[in-house]
């Protein structure tokens, strides 16, 4: 048998990548919703170290864009003009973390705009908005999952603990909304909803949608645990020593359940990161200017954008490593649970 | 994604009344010499001499709903009728001429009460059964009854009466109207002669209405156009066929149509349009966006693309000028208060960025408005209405003078609030199945944030956004198009008069609300009997005048004509009037003729 991976390197990974996300003020160059209407649909910036001379420079460049005569969306580098980019640069405001306000950023360039990603329809960042478009969808999995893992945790202990009628109902409801079309209802939800939300609203709206679809699985896998767990020695010594419901299931059974919910929580946050883009992909989740992954991929719906302009792709791929991230725990998760089972059952075995 | 066409109205349909011209008498069908060959009494077309064969293919938005020139009020319909159908007196599109059509010539009476048509003789309907001035009295009485619901019905309605028709001989018909109509013998544009051999018992029995769907079989079904009826296959495809008695002749003496079959597609969605065409699958697009008529003039081979120039599409935001009380919408009643305030509006006007928009939203392809004629519609625009550049200055200074004061907000940004204290906010409607729209009003967004105002875009479906607009009543602002089938001013009267129903604004209003309305009613209705188009003109440049100083409708951009069309397809001259390409089906043909034939 295989030592199991240890899930640290994967929690490093999402770690430095949800860092990257939360300070997008200071990652992303510029506001993500400035528009910049004489440079709509900017294809990506080079950065130079070598200038059109053959000279190097210690200090990155780049050529700005200059529209090409008589067109509307095709660009070509002026190399008269070559731009110097600056680190740690003063330019938008912004507040770190939603709190600190500051100007500070990673880098920039004082006499053009630089737009690593290229810019969208309307002369915006791409590379900004896909940061802070980050921010949207990352926060909506991770407040969607923990929603759902707290009803599905309740849900299970309750329906796991109690047995009888009451467990029956539980999971009979549970199997209700495992059957349950979710993106039509969805739709259905988002309609009777009133028509114009702040963007804030929207997002929390969006969070207690997704946050209530999925609590069933948890719910199920929870329980499974529990009526393992309630018949073991253990429990039933401290139930015969008088141990009240609550404090079983507080010091005794929840703790049981923490590798699935840990589990699941890997494997739902980037279920519904998924879900937060399909629906602002379909155009219920953040409105406009505000970016999020989802809406971003929006403009694609579009035959002339998806032919001509192709790093409006990006921010489809911009999810690979959180989800990589995401799932590569998981499995090292799994492992390391089904490890400890094992290990668990042979020192059973023993005594 | 898909497009749906501007708001269109019943009001606009077909009544096709162009370039009413000074001159009350009638004109002669210019340049076109009558032959008489047999006695048959053939109009004949100048241009390119075509040869004859093959199957022109076309994609439409949906099916028709119907092919009953009556009922039909969708624009789709519209256009398959159009290459069926045709009416005494026809407007061209390319010239936007009256021309003589199933009449070979008219007269108007010098008190302009009486015009006088003669039909042409030994004409046919397509199922062969000849066509007389009896048709045309059936014709008139059917689109004058009140139970048929006629969509053309208003239009023949002159000074509260209806026109009446009296037959003089086999040939020859007066029509009788009760006032001098300022639209001349433009009237006759787009009604449709039916065929009372066939209508006749239907009539009678009162199904007229629900008759002529497409799934019609072709022999209960005959007309006076291009093309007649072969086949339909539901969700398919609507097939149509040379009419072989029909009217008109090329110089040579060759009867019209050259193509044999004419073959709409229903193709749901612009984009899906844009991959059949690509593909070859058919080989006329209309009505392309300036982002997918890029995407096929980039990739050009074997297409010819054509920017026809500005049409007659405005479109523009308007606010809700409702009178609502607090209790029937009390979160729409109280911003009201600054709708109605005039230099609210015209601040709003000067601060958008109409040049952003045609760049943005239509890639240069357009013209920015601020009146609602477009200059495609070079006979009726007023060049006197100013196009002041953006000034957000100026915006600031006219809220300034209306009582608005600007405070900082938490977060840095400088807000606008009103008089009483108020944060300016509201929302702005949207189509969400129109991608061009939906960016103007992102634009706008940016454009208003920076003068204070918070500004939240609402996508809406479009069924659903018209019911809020002309029934509940229950938004802040929005932005729609509305687009004429014609240069006329008439087919707007809906939209200018405040008991319209298309007076999107506070439509269907008892009394005119405001004096400037009033103003509006009072020169629209006297240009419709106004003699001549300087008068009528006048009218009506002092119409757009007042819509420019109060700005109920702060007028955007209008989209050009941009179509598409095989480079083998020869007579392809595009307008900017609908059916931009179609117009002159009957002279469009194949330049390797037989090839297609035989496809």
């Amino acid at each position: 048998m295989t030592r199991p991976r240890k899930p640290t390197r994967w929690l490093i990974v999402l770690v430095v990548l949800h860092c990257v996300v939360a300070g997008a003020g200071f990652f992303a160059p510029y506001d993500p919703v400035a528009q910049d209407r004489e440079r709509t649909y900017l294809p990506p910036m080079h950065i130079h170290m070598v200038d059109t001379h053959g000279h190097f420079h210690l200090r990155p460049f780049f050529y700005p864009l200059r529209l090409r005569e008589g067109s509307f969306d095709q660009y070509q580098e002026d190399a008269s003009a070559p731009s110097p980019l600056h680190f740690f640069t003063r330019g938008a405001s912004y507040r770190l973390l939603g709190f600190v306000p500051s100007h500070l950023h990673l880098f920039g360039a004082t006499d053009a705009r630089i737009c690593l990603l290229g810019s969208d329809a309307y002369g915006r960042d791409q590379l900004s908005r896909i940061l802070y478009g980050g921010q949207v969808s990352l926060l909506a999995g991770l407040l969607g999952a923990g929603i759902t893992l707290f009803l599905g945790a309740l849900i299970g202990l309750a329906a796991g603990y109690y047995s009888g009628w009451r467990d029956e109902l539980l999971m009979r409801t549970a199997e209700l909304f495992l059957a349950l079309p979710w993106l039509y209802l969805l739709f259905a939800l988002r309609a009777f909803l009133p028509l114009s939300v702040s963007p804030l609203e929207a997002f929390l709206l969006v969070v207690v949608v997704i946050g209530m679809v999925g609590w069933a699985r948890p719910a199920r896998l929870v329980r499974g645990v529990v009526l393992s767990v309630k018949e073991r020695d253990f429990v039933r010594a401290a139930r015969g020593f008088g141990a009240s419901d609550f404090y079983l299931l507080r010091r005794h059974i929840l703790p049981e359940t923490g590798s699935v919910l840990l589990t699941q929580a890997a494997i739902l946050v980037p279920q519904f990161v998924l879900a937060e883009m399909t629906l602002s992909f379909l155009g219920l989740g953040v409105p406009e200017p505000m970016s999020s992954w989802g809406n971003l991929l929006a403009t694609l719906q579009q035959y002339s954008v998806l032919v001509s302009y192709w790093w409006m792709y990006l921010p489809a791929l911009a999810i690979v490593p959180f989800f990589l991230g995401y799932l590569g725990l998981a499995s090292a998760l799994q492992e390391r649970a089904g490890a400890y089972n094992l290990n668990e059952k042979k020192s059973w075995n023993q005594t | 994604m898909r497009k749906e066409q501007p708001f269109s109205r019943r009001r606009c349909i077909s009544l096709s009344l162009l370039l009413a011209c000074a001159s009350t008498c009638s004109l002669p069908a210019k340049g076109l010499p009558q032959q008489a060959t047999a006695k048959e009494e053939f109009l004949t077309l100048p241009g390119e001499i075509g040869r004859s064969g093959g199957r022109l293919v076309v994609s439409l938005r949906a099916e028709p709903k119907t092919l009953n020139p009556l009922t039909a009020a969708d624009t789709i319909s519209r256009e398959v009728i159009a290459a069926m159908q045709a009416d005494l007196i026809h407007i061209n599109r390319s010239t936007q001429l009256t021309e003589s059509a199933l009449a070979k010539s008219w007269k108007i009476s010098s008190d302009g009460l009486q015009y006088t048509l003669t039909l042409r003789q030994g004409l046919r309907f397509s199922d062969g059964h000849p066509l007389d001035a009896d048709d045309v009295l059936f014709t008139f009485h059917v689109y004058l009854d009140e139970n048929i619901h006629a969509t053309q019905r208003d239009l023949l309605i002159v000074g509260g009466k209806p026109i009446t028709v009296r037959k003089v001989d086999a040939q020859t018909l007066v029509f009788q109207l009760a006032r001098p109509y300022g639209v001349e013998e433009r009237l006759f544009d787009g009604i449709a002669i039916l065929p009372r051999h066939l209508l006749e018992k239907p009539y009678q029995e009162g199904k007229l209405g629900q008759l002529w769907t497409p799934s019609t079989p072709p022999n209960e079904w005959a007309g006076l156009g291009p093309f007649r009826l072969k086949e339909y296959v539901a969700g398919q495809k609507l097939v149509l066929e040379r009419n072989p008695y029909y009217w008109k002749s090329d110089t040579k003496g060759n009867r019209l149509p050259y193509l044999d079959e004419l073959v709409f597609l229903f193709v749901p969605s612009a984009d899906a349009q844009v991959l059949r065409f690509q593909s070859g699958e058919t080989d006329i697009i209309t009505r392309l966006g300036a982002d997918n008529f890029s995407v096929l003039s980039r990739q050009q081979r074997a297409f010819t693309m054509a920017d026809a120039g500005p049409g007659l599409e405005f479109n523009f935001l308007f606010f809700n000028l409702n009178d609502l009380g607090e209790k029937s919408a009390p979160e729409v009643a109280p911003k009201q208060k600054w709708f109605r305030e005039v230099k609210f509006r015209q601040a709003i006007s000067a601060a958008v960025d109409r040049d952003a928009i045609v760049r943005l939203v239509y890639q240069g392809r357009g013209a920015a408005l601020w009146g609602p004629v477009t200059p495609g519609d070079r006979r009726w625009i007023d060049a006197s209405i100013p196009h002041p550049p953006r000034s957000l200055e100026r915006a600031r200074a006219l809220l300034k003078e209306a009582g608005f004061s600007w405070s900082t907000s938490p977060d840095g940004g400088s807000v606008l609030i009103d008089s009483d204290g108020k944060l300016v906010e509201f929302s702005i409607l949207t189509s969400s199945s129109n991608a061009d729209r939906a960016k103007m009003a992102t634009l706008l967004q940016d454009d208003l944030k920076q003068l204070g105002m918070h500004v939240q875009v609402v996508p809406l479906e479009f069924r659903s956004l018209i019911d809020r607009v002309t029934q509940t009543r229950q938004y802040d602002a929005c932005i729609l198009g509305l687009a004429s089938f014609d240069t006329d001013p008439n087919p707007n009267l809906n939209v200018w008069l405040s008991s319209g129903g298309t007076h999107l604004w506070n439509p269907s209003q008892s009394h005119p609300a405001t004096s400037w309305e009033a103003e509006i009613d009072r020169a629209m209705e006297r240009q419709l009997s106004a003699p001549g188009y300087e008068q009528r003109k006048k009218l009506y440049d002092r119409v757009q005048e007042i819509l420019a100083e109060y700005q109920p409708m702060i007028f955007l951009a209008s989209p050009d004509i941009l179509v598409g069309a095989k480079n083998s397809i020869a007579n392809f001259h595009p307008v900017v009037l609908e059916p931009y390409v179609l117009w002159n089906v009957e002279q469009l043909y194949f330049r390797n003729g037989a090839e297609n034939a035989s496809r």
